[in-house]
């Protein structure tokens, strides 16, 4: 997803000379071509998260487009306070595109670790929120709302669905309609549920934008969901109240597939992180079986 | 100072201490240590039209201190950029005036602060931005001496004197709030020292405002005001019990008087 996102980027600079990319001194190889050819409109700002936030909102309030690319904990986490005052508060238009959600950075512990991002940015108000699947969903949904006159948080995962897609910004695909059990997959955790959810004749909707969180399709399954699955590649509970919410007062079984509000507090492999949390199709579906026998 | 500025500060100081007086709320001591610079400002460098047309061309003041918004309030009121009797509404639950200055509410605030240490990169970047635009313009931030604690504030100085951002000052309102807890001394060597043009002055000299305000620089220009807090009213200066501190009728009173024969 990342050099989808230089990919992409680079492409829009062409069309639109009110973007501006600052880069929290990451990224830079990638975006090297750009930094030669629009040496103005690029800038490797540093390792100051929380000035860049607020110099970015600047920028945003005489009429630039910033984009903001840096590592998700220390974009949300150090300047968490300048996305909510400076662009959440502002209601200006900024991209902010992480890397590093959740335990992409595996080895590298918990300083590097941010399962918490998801979380904690829809305590911001104004701040759309978007977990695109791949690269080719990144594409469309940037594309498609870069420009929107509010922030807008975009986490990019070294996790890709093998899928191929057309998402639109704040809608949700319905990929699958079963019978009684419903999974709400979010972002890259399709690979290892998708085919096990047409097997088992399961409701699949998957979502991509967080916020704006599209309840329509949850209409359209009202009357035949009494049981649901949220598999979240971040801590638990990031659509829960919506769907909560959404069902207002009927009676619903709830479980997840998510990271349990703990440190992760070891190192190796992505995988292994994905293995020992559940994001496999083995806890899928034993948890699935356990719900249809209950 | 002239008479008629000598009078016009005045009027400002006691609208102050009755704007807070009647809401029992506000920073007075703050707003007081910078009514002098923000007056000029306004009143010397920004064209206050082009503020009220939205012009990309206009100068720019962000009060990265907003708890000082007072000081503000009272002289966009003096320029008549809102009628008076909105003001008589501060602090009020539906008032478009609160504790800190917000842009989503009141014409002639260019960004929303309050936590310190936002306004001042806010600024850099639209400091940037207009360089870019190749915009001549002046982008004017205050902060407090207190907020030079803040990270950001010294994050923002390598920004600024590495672009060589030439068109942005910083006022540093140097009145000491921050002594007790955590003191900046020599922060003229400090913003030197980050590669910005640095100048000492006292904040309470119109002419040496406007003089530093006009100084011209391949680099940043950082001004070290040295400042009163609750300046101008004599009970209040320098007594940090006062920081945030409801104004009776019968001290209102006071302060008139005491205004009235200084």
């Amino acid at each position: 997803m990342r050099s989808q996102f230089t990919k992409t980027v680079t492409e829009l600079f062409e069309k639109n000379k009110k973007i501006f990319l600052i880069l929290g001194d990451i990224g830079v190889f990638g975006f090297r071509n750009l930094l030669k050819t629009k040496p103005t409109r690029v800038l490797n700002i540093g390792i100051l998260e929380q000035a860049t936030i607020s110099f970015a909102a600047g920028l945003s309030k005489i009429g630039f487009v910033p984009i903001v690319h840096t590592i998700a904990t220390f974009m949300v986490d150090r300047a968490f306070e300048q996305l909510k005052l400076d662009f959440g508060y502002h209601k200006l238009n900024g991209n902010f595109i992480s890397v590093g959600g959740s335990y992409d950075y595996a080895a590298l512990g918990c300083s590097h670790h941010c399962p918490e991002d998801i979380n904690l940015m829809k305590n911001i108000p104004t701040m759309q929120i978007v977990v695109p699947g791949n690269s080719a969903e990144f594409h469309q949904l940037f594309n498609q709302s870069y420009k929107k006159k509010l922030p807008k948080y975009f986490r990019l995962s070294s996790e890709e669905n093998k899928l191929n897609l057309n998402v639109k910004f704040g809608k949700a695909n319905i990929l699958n309609q079963g019978k009684k059990i419903t999974v709400i997959a979010i972002g890259p955790v399709l690979n290892f549920l998708y085919e096990e959810c047409i097997k088992m004749n399961l409701n699949l909707i998957y979502y991509t934008s967080i916020r704006p969180f599209d309840y329509s399709v949850l209409k359209k399954i009202k009357n035949k969901t009494e049981k649901i699955i949220i598999v979240e590649p971040f801590y638990e509970g990031s659509i829960t109240n919506n769907v909560i919410n959404f069902f207002n007062n009927k009676k619903l079984h709830i479980e997840s597939i998510s990271i349990p509000y703990n440190f992760l507090e070891n190192y190796g492999s992505k995988k292994e992180h994905d293995e020992k949390l559940g994001f496999s199709k083995k806890n899928f579906t034993t948890k699935v079986k356990k719900l249809i026998n209950n | 100072m002239n008479n008629l500025r000598q009078k016009i500060l005045k009027k400002l100081t006691y609208r102050i201490a009755e704007v807070s007086s009647k809401a029992g709320e506000g920073h007075v001591p703050s707003a007081l240590s910078i009514l002098d610079i923000v007056w000029v400002i306004y009143n010397n460098f920004i064209n206050i039209n082009l503020i009220k047309n939205n012009s990309k061309k206009r100068d720019f003041f962000i009060l990265s201190k907003g708890h000082g918004c007072l000081a503000q309030y009272v002289v966009l009121e003096e320029k008549k950029m809102f009628s008076k009797n909105l003001l008589n509404s501060f602090c009020k639950y539906n008032s478009k005036f609160g504790g800190h200055p917000d842009v989503n509410k009141i014409k002639g605030i260019e960004c929303s602060t309050g936590s310190l240490g936002h306004g001042f990169p806010f600024a850099a970047g639209i400091a940037y931005g207009n360089k870019l635009l190749k915009i001549n313009s002046k982008i004017i931030s205050i902060i407090g001496d207190g907020e030079c604690n803040e990270g950001s504030i010294w994050e923002t100085c390598l920004i600024a004197s590495h672009h060589k951002l030439n068109n942005l000052i910083c006022v540093i309102d140097k009145n000491k709030s921050t002594d007790r807890a955590l003191k900046i001394d020599n922060l003229e060597k400090k913003f030197d020292s980050f590669g910005w043009k640095s100048i000492e002055i006292n904040g309470h000299s119109h002419n040496e405002i406007i003089k530093a305000l006009s100084i011209k620089s391949k680099k940043p220009i950082a001004i070290i005001a040295n400042t009163i807090k609750g300046r101008g009213i004599k009970f209040m200066e320098n007594n940090p019990e006062w920081h945030h501190k409801n104004i009776n009728k019968e001290l209102l009173e006071k302060i008139k008087l005491d205004i009235l024969n200084q």
